[in-house]
């Protein structure tokens, strides 16, 4: 059975990408964000996951106006890096897995979230710049990704419940998969940002230091939180934190926090980085799976 | 036509990118997502009237778009992750957008980001200036997600 072991969020802010890019990650201005994951790609190095699932948004690269879909999922053997204009970011080429991602679409559809299947996309900071973050600048990528695309750019994006809901379903679609994996999920985008009109450079750290306490101990506070107390306190694109709603509804109830990372700005961004990781339910089935096998193992030995 | 009120009207110098601006602002955003190919980048520059024809445009939109005037692009139906490519067409960084956007010098508004950024305080509401959300609508939250719950799970 396939499961998932960890949830991660992150912004996802391009200049952070132009950065990297640049060669600019020594520059103390961004060494003071890239030393903030230093600890978290350790962790993802030593975690190992099977298979990605990131969360994101496409920002006008994807989809255009033409063509808005609330929820869309990847399920391309690869996702090309985007040209947002500056033609498309140096990095590898996001190599899909479309199996799972095809059971994936399958489960949650009938669980009623209608996904729009993706057979062709390219992918756009949205997606590129956590890689980056948590598994620094491979020639390759570590594993395979499924991307998952939310509207956030023209409200209203999906409620905050919506998102935890197809958390669960995610998760459900995961554990229902037969070959052995150890899924990461990934919750991008945020925090407290706003970067359009008169009132763009608004950060509100307070909000976004309480929206990671409830993340971890409290999501049924952040689940109800109505979509304009984000566009009011968070900024009007600081509505893209009901995203990470999505990472949280696929793990545990109870999770461990592992790792936490907050600095502002990035850009115009506050930058908020999170891992945590399921040890509950999940892991003691496993745990019990092993001492069962064990026992039998025993058994078969002492028959013999 | 019928105007409908929203209640995120009340967020100062915002523009929110609802379905009714999305409708409106239809051919400037199509217009900016053209800007994506280099071909499209030096017609444009090379006659910007005579491009924006290609589009379908309102006087006011051909207008804000050639007066480079991103307030009003947004308030007309444009979404700053598409008029972002105006900008990036004419070689200015976001940072440059963001600064003209809320009327600072680039230099001033790079230093209140560093600084931490525009504060909240004072900045919520256009008519209760300084109220947090938290304690407003509390009563009104918690109603607001019983109806949710219930509707949610038909």
């Amino acid at each position: 059975m396939a499961r998932i072991i960890a949830g991660v969020t992150s912004s996802h802010v391009p200049a952070i990408g132009a950065a990297i890019d640049n060669g600019k990650t020594e520059e103390p201005y961004w060494k003071r964000i890239f030393s903030g994951f230093e600890k978290s790609k350790e962790w993802m190095a030593k975690t190992k996951p099977d298979v990605l699932i990131v969360v994101y948004n496409d920002h006008a690269s994807a989809f255009s106006v033409e063509l808005i879909p609330t929820f869309a999922i990847g399920c391309a053997a690869e996702f090309p890096p985007a040209d947002e204009g500056w033609g498309p970011r140096p990095v590898p080429v996001v190599k899909g897995h479309p199996e799972l991602a095809a059971h994936i679409a399958q489960s949650v559809i009938l669980d009623e979230f209608d996904l729009t299947i993706v057979n062709k996309m390219e992918v756009d900071h949205g997606l590129t710049v956590p890689l980056n973050l948590l598994c620094g600048t491979p020639k390759e990528w570590p594993c395979p990704v499924i991307p998952i695309a939310v509207n956030v750019v023209q409200y209203p994006p999906p409620t905050g419940h919506r998102c935890y809901m197809l958390g669960k379903a995610i998760r459900k679609a995961v554990e229902s998969y037969p070959e052995d994996l150890r899924v990461v999920i990934f919750g991008t985008g945020g925090m407290s940002h706003q970067i359009s009109g008169p009132r763009a450079g608004l950060i509100n750290s307070k909000f976004d230091k309480a929206f990671l306490d409830n993340l971890v101990n409290n999501p049924q506070k952040l689940v109800r939180m109505p979509h304009i107390e984000y566009m009011r306190e968070a900024g009007a694109e600081g509505i893209e934190l009901v995203m990470w709603l999505v990472m949280r509804g696929a793990l545990d109830d109870k999770v461990e926090e592992v790792y936490r990372f907050y600095t502002v700005p990035a850009s115009n961004t506050a930058v908020g980085h999170i891992i945590l990781e399921n040890r509950g339910k999940a892991a003691r089935k496993a745990t019990a799976k092993l001492k069962r096998a064990a026992a039998r193992a025993k058994q078969t030995v002492r028959r013999s | 036509m019928a105007q409908v009120h929203h209640e995120y009207d009340d967020i100062p110098g915002t523009f929110v990118f609802d379905a009714e601006r999305s409708r409106r602002g239809y051919g400037i955003n199509m217009f900016c997502m053209s800007l994506m190919k280099e071909e499209n980048r030096k017609a444009f520059k090379a006659n910007e009237a005579e491009y924006l024809k290609k589009f379908p445009l309102t006087p006011e939109q051909t207008e804000a778009i050639l007066k480079r005037d991103y307030n009003r692009m947004l308030e007309l139906g444009g979404n700053i992750y598409f008029t972002a490519k105006l900008g990036a067409t004419d070689g200015h960084s976001f940072q440059h957008l963001a600064a003209l956007m809320t009327g600072m010098s680039q230099e001033d508004y790079a230093q209140m980001m560093l600084a931490g950024g525009r504060p909240i305080e004072g900045n919520r509401s256009k008519s209760d200036k300084d109220k947090p959300m938290a304690t407003k609508s509390k009563s009104k939250t918690k109603s607001k997600s019983k109806t949710r719950k219930g509707s949610k799970r038909g």
